[in-house]
């Protein structure tokens, strides 16, 4: 029993059967304990931001749907916002609603998405398949709102591509009807399943204080107490007319503890939001235009034309997501995208979380956070053919290096770019 | 008996059990699928999954120690497949009954466990090893409540003076729920939930799939398995269920009906083989397959309290019972 006693390595991925994309754990087990984990990303970095830099700004539209299947709404949103941003182009108001139903009915298929892997990683499969299941009706909506299951290509600069007609209207509400019939259901089986109950009581827990510091965002920091919620601290599109409220534990009455049970109660009650939102914009949404620069050529010679950086923010079912672009006049294609995915994030939380923890909690732990690795791979370094790692001192100095560079090009040309500053370089390197 | 038909009775009972335990097999997967809203595989799939698992490279991985590896799939398959010999079938005594007890059903049904525990140990996975350390945990939390049950049941049959108290046909000849009281009923029930918590643990599976855990440990104890040694573990599996599920018959549900329908000769001989076949699926329907799909994975600390205290309670007060009501009744 000399096994019992001594600590060992369990490596989890970058291929195994818990994680959905790659990742690699490392973990060091005492017996069935977890005493430390180190996490290597950068798996499915693909070059992205590289590639959107080589297209026009259209391209990367199309591009951005496909950083991830899931979330294949919430990252043209937000490109679309930093571009029309940097633009000055106006969004007519109908766009802007029929962009927030379809972010929602993102948001309910994702979140059903998420639970029944949930589901599936306490080996609960019974319950994978009542909740994939039940997911096809909101997939089967996003297809005949939008043409597609998966990349809804809605969003253009200045609108949305298609109207929701009014014949739409009764199979949306039909779709509400049906998931509110439901949802006491997938509330008893969820919360207050005893087999369920005992797999994610008190397990994976990271508390309001760790949630801060560690900048958690989505349903992960809410689920600590943090009423963090973009739509709700810096609206955008329509959601300030909409009154949206972070969701947190307290709200479905339970006090909060911050582990994987109050990640899924916030994430079930989220589903329900997103259905009162859905309904309000079907009678709130004004009649008019969808999109304000309809042709295409004339769409992208404006383009051509503008010069400046945007910024565009959206609350992604897991969170935060942020896009950067800088245009410049002349240039068809971004001189700068950056895309920051809420799993980027929340990743660091994975830490605290895992801290104390036994083998069996891994996978539901992992999947708590609803990682997206493919959003977040950013970087990956390869040097003469191996992985290399760059510590943060060695980032903070390729941080401030890259600023005098661009400081030194910005007063030769003149102030035509406001600089990165010091101080968010300072921030990078701490990533 | 002579060594020729024993021979001859040994193969039909070990050919006829594997070919029940596939078909079982493929019955427990169609109706869990149907539970889940699937369509399933068909029935046949566990012969096809043992078709190709045969005829696929077995791998051996380098930093396994090789002969445990190798020999551990054949000890499995070998134990379990000896349990049907001492089950009785049907109105059938068991084959090798007068060569061993019940005890000895005990440590063979033990022994397929502890060769996936060393075979996991083997393989040198470290999967594999949490897999095993679990197999061993799980083994020393189920075997007393399992113990317990069987000991109550042999005891109370000793005490009718029927014959050798430990030996398996005695103990199915003598179906006990008519022989006592009602305390004892409600004791011998007990025992027998004991006894139906206690079968999907021995055969590891959800909410007791923790050696093998997909999600965590990617199989754990079987993750470096593979062609020809894995399907002799598929195999033992399918077997051994059949054997936990006929064992459960035996101690609590021993009845023919061939003899209340007033049917005799051959006639009711088969139809009392098939009712047993019926039983048994009843037993694996009921402990094995509507368990599996109604439940999460529990944890390895979590199921070792469960089984220590509870369960272990619950048998202990089953034997208590049997033993009141035999001071009672008398």
């Amino acid at each position: 029993m000399r096994e019992l006693e001594k600590t060992f390595q369990v490596p989890i991925g970058p291929v195994h059967p818990a994680l959905k994309e790659p990742i690699r754990f490392t973990f060091q087990v005492e017996g069935e304990r977890i005493v430390g984990v180190d996490i290597k990303p950068g798996f499915a970095h693909r070059g992205i931001e590289f590639m959107g830099t080589k297209r026009n700004l259209i391209q990367v539209l199309y591009l951005s749907e496909r950083i991830c299947g899931i979330c294949s709404i919430s990252h043209p949103i937000a490109l679309t916002q930093a571009v029309e941003n940097a633009a000055g182009i106006e969004v007519p108001p109908r766009a802007q609603y029929i962009r927030v139903i379809v972010s929602e009915l993102e948001r309910i298929h994702s979140h059903l998405l998420w639970a029944g892997v949930a589901a599936h990683e306490l080996g609960f499969d019974t319950l994978l398949h009542l909740t994939w299941k039940v997911r096809e009706k909101v997939m089967d909506i996003l297809e005949e709102i939008t043409g597609n299951r998966v990349d809804y290509a809605i969003p253009i600069f200045g609108g949305v591509r298609r109207d929701i007609t009014p014949e739409q209207y009764p199979q949306v509400q039909d779709m509400l009807r049906y998931y509110r019939g439901l949802f006491e259901e997938l509330a008893e089986r969820f919360l207050r399943d005893a087999s369920v109950e005992a797999r994610t009581r008190d397990v994976g827990v990271l508390t309001p204080e760790e949630a801060e510091a560690l900048s958690a965002v989505g349903p992960t920091a809410r689920a600590s107490g943090l009423r963090k919620d973009v739509r709700q601290d810096w609206p955008y599109l329509v959601y300030g007319d909409l009154g949206i409220k972070a969701i947190t534990p307290e709200d479905y009455g339970t006090e909060t503890r911050g582990d994987v049970y109050d990640r899924v109660i916030v994430r079930l009650l989220e589903v329900a939001q997103s259905m009162d939102i859905i309904e309000r914009c079907l009678e709130d949404m004004p009649a008019g235009e969808i999109t304000s620069i309809p042709k295409v050529p004339a769409l992208l010679a404006q383009l051509k034309k503008a010069e400046g950086e945007g910024i565009g923010r959206h609350e992604a079912p897991r969170g935060e997501v942020i896009h950067y672009i800088r245009l410049e006049a002349g240039k068809e294609e971004p001189v700068v995208w950056k895309v920051k995915a809420p799993t980027y994030s929340n990743l660091m939380s994975w830490v605290p979380m895992f801290r104390d923890q036994e083998i069996a909690d891994i996978p539901i732990i992992a999947a708590s956070i609803d990682p997206c690795m493919c959003c977040m791979d950013r970087v990956h370094l390869v040097r003469a053919g191996r992985d290399e790692l760059v510590w943060k001192e060695k980032l903070l100095a390729l941080s401030r290096e890259k600023t005098k560079r661009i400081q030194s090009r910005v007063t030769a040309s003149g102030p035509r770019v406001t600089a990165l500053s010091p101080r968010s370089a300072d921030h990078g390197g701490e990533a | 008996m002579t060594a020729v038909s024993a021979l001859w009775q040994a193969a039909l009972v070990l050919g006829g059990g594997t070919l029940l335990a596939l078909v079982y097999k493929g019955f427990d997967r169609k109706l869990a699928a149907r539970m889940q809203g699937r369509i399933g595989p068909p029935i046949r799939q566990p012969f096809l999954d043992l078709g190709k698992l045969l005829v696929k490279e077995t791998v051996v991985p380098r930093t396994a120690v090789r002969w445990v590896f190798n020999l551990m799939p054949f000890l499995a398959l070998v134990a379990a497949g000896t349990v049907l010999l001492y089950l009785p079938v049907g109105p059938f005594a068991p084959v090798l009954s007068g060569y061993g007890d019940v005890i000895v059903v005990l440590y063979l049904l033990a022994l397929p466990a502890i060769a996936m525990a060393l075979g996991g140990f083997a393989s040198g996975s470290p999967y594999g090893v949490v897999g095993a350390q679990r197999e061993l945990v799980m083994l020393m939390s189920y075997e007393f409540p399992l113990a317990v049950v069987v000991v109550a049941l042999a005891w109370r049959v000793a005490e009718l003076g029927a014959g050798p108290a430990f030996s398996l046909a005695t103990l199915a000849g003598n179906p006990l729920w008519a022989q006592v009281g009602p305390l004892g009923v409600l004791g011998l029930a007990l025992l027998l939930v004991a006894l139906l918590v206690v079968t999907p643990a021995e055969l590891s599976k959800i909410p007791f799939d923790i050696p093998e855990a997909e999600t965590e440990i990617a199989g754990g104890l079987v993750v470096e398995y593979s062609g020809v040694n894995l399907a002799l573990f598929y195999l033992a599996d399918a077997i051994k269920t059949v054997a936990m599920a006929a064992l459960v018959v035996a101690l609590f549900i021993p009845y023919g009906i061939a003899g209340p329908l007033g049917i005799g000769g051959i006639g009711g001989q088969i139809l009392d083989v098939a009712f047993f076949f019926l039983k048994v699926f009843a037993v694996i329907f009921a402990a094995v397959t509507t368990v599996r799909v109604a439940f999460a994975r529990l944890k390895v600390d979590q199921i070792a309290r469960g089984f220590w205290i509870p369960l272990t309670a619950v048998a202990l007060a089953g034997l208590l019972l049997l033993v009141l009501d035999k001071a009672v009744v008398g």
